[in-house]
């Protein structure tokens, strides 16, 4: 037996017709309804008013332009020869103390190629693993890091160890027999210059993919 | 005609001929009063106790809030409940004696990046208990974590994760991951060579996460670089963004864990089956 099929009628848009409690005639929405949503409303806009400046506020920094600070002073062209690296500190950001100060290790460049062309080569400390200071042996010829065994060789290059790329360098410029440094850059395996990356970031391959830059950089 | 009184049901009793609930097992300061005595034989401790329960009347009649205390506090517990189930409220206390010893803290640190190594110097050697401040707060982290997991552990052993507790569960590993916050952010205050450095390999360590994690970095340094602001932002999200969101979280975990009840041990067999009343 085929059950009777019932005539359905439209439901209708207003509530009267629909007979839901405190309706009114020709109203489609029921004032409880509608102060409902206004009240959700208000509160919502109020809530966004404070919270998304406050959010923004501290999400800022990601998508902030760092300054380019003018360039750093770091001795005479004398003091640092071609064939072993020379330690120098110098303060990247003023006024926070020991913090903003970093390590450069600073050579002639001897044999500048098209991708490394600065008149000296400035080798970051910050160990391209997790940002541990790595430290120059000289008997060895090596970049040494203390936390997690990273070594680089000569020219920054990974030679062993958990880092995922070379060392970061610095632009180095030349004028009146002083050296200045520059901005930061990242180098990848080739020692080719790429946008300056965290340590940990990969810079090759496919895995670069997966560590986009600042986007302000 | 008068109307015919309805035959009576059983099952519609008075109250007063129901039988007598066994009273809840109160301590003795809040049984009701069986008999007041003769004024002249009130001594001045009684009074002063009288003194004392008519306050907390005057203030449960406006807030109702015995019921829920009692309810609360007294709530029945499956047999077979021992020293295992302590631990959640072991780590509660812990994060209690964190935010207390934590405000002090507060009162003589600077969170600037040149001072913050001498005012903690300052609490440490100058600060009248300083160190044992800083000592309990310093330990008291360690303490609230790995209670923390034991608590873990056993929820996980005894099963008490399963339905309808799974809920529960969810809100613990939330209030792990914030307990892990506290300790990675609260592990920079000090800011000596060993924090800052723990620091900056933890940063990096967050920036390796594929596509967000350089995102990530920024967020927490306040920057590409670490500098001026990173050690008040690791400051603000240690002492008022996480301990927040902690309480809150400590708060629905504490009301599911009373509506829900709690778990027997696995080992405990319900006596009668079909008949046991307990919430096992």
């Amino acid at each position: 037996m085929t059950p009777e099929k019932e005539t359905k009628t439209p439901k209708s848009k207003f509530t009267a017709d629909r007979g839901w409690p405190g309706a009114f005639e020709g109203e489609t929405v029921t004032r409880r309804h509608f102060m409902t949503g206004v009240a959700l409303g208000a509160g919502g806009i109020a809530s966004a008013m404070f919270a998304l400046p406050a959010l923004g506020f501290a999400l800022g920094p990601i998508f902030e332009k760092t300054e380019h600070r003018s360039l750093l002073d770091v001795g005479a062209v004398e003091d640092f020869p071609a064939d072993t690296y020379t330690p120098q500190v110098v303060t990247t950001v003023a006024g926070i103390g020991e913090v903003g100060k970093i390590l450069l290790y600073i050579r002639k460049n001897d044999n500048p190629t098209p991708e490394q062309s600065w008149p000296f080569v400035a080798i970051s400390n910050r160990c391209a693993h997790l940002g541990c200071p790595v430290r120059y042996i000289e008997a060895a010829k090596s970049f040494i890091c203390p936390c997690h065994g990273g070594t680089y060789g000569f020219e920054g290059e990974v030679t062993g160890g958990p880092p995922v790329r070379p060392l970061d360098r610095f632009e180095t410029y030349v004028e009146n027999g002083r050296v200045f440094v520059g901005e930061r850059f990242s180098v990848n395996s080739q020692l080719e210059r790429v946008p300056t990356r965290d340590p940990g970031a990969h810079v090759d391959g496919f895995w670069q993919v997966l560590y986009p830059p600042r986007p302000t950089t | 005609m008068p109307k015919m009184p309805k035959p009576s049901n059983p099952l519609h009793k008075k109250v007063s001929d129901l039988p007598k609930p066994p009273m809840p097992p109160l301590p003795p300061s809040l049984r009701p009063n069986p008999k007041p005595k003769e004024r002249s034989e009130v001594t001045v401790g009684e009074a002063a106790a009288a003194g004392g329960t008519s306050v907390v009347a005057w203030i449960d009649e406006r807030t109702s809030g015995s019921g829920f205390l009692r309810g609360f506090l007294f709530r029945k517990v499956p047999k077979g409940v021992n020293w295992w189930y302590t631990l959640g409220s072991a780590t509660m206390f812990a994060f209690i004696a964190q935010a207390f010893t934590g405000v002090f803290l507060a009162m003589y640190y600077d969170p600037n990046p040149t001072v913050a190594y001498e005012s903690m110097r300052h609490i440490n050697n100058e600060v009248f208990l300083g160190e044992f401040v800083h000592g309990m707060h310093k330990w008291g982290a360690t303490v609230m974590t790995v209670l923390l997991f034991v608590h873990m552990a056993r929820t996980f052993v005894f099963g008490a994760y399963k339905y309808p507790r799974e809920l529960n569960w969810v809100v613990g590993v939330l209030l792990l991951m914030m307990t892990m916050m506290m300790g990675f952010t609260g592990y920079l205050l000090p800011f000596d060579q060993r924090s800052f450095w723990a620091t900056i390999v933890g940063v990096n360590l967050n920036g390796t996460g594929p596509m967000i994690g350089p995102y990530l970095a920024d967020f927490l340094r306040g920057g590409a670089e670490f500098g001026s602001t990173t050690l008040p932002r690791f400051y603000a999200i240690h002492m008022m963004l996480v301990p927040g969101l902690i309480a809150a979280l400590i708060g629905i975990h504490l009301y599911l864990v009373a509506k829900l009840g709690t778990t027997a041990p696995p080992w405990v067999k319900a006596e009668i089956p079909g008949q046991d009343e307990k919430r096992v």
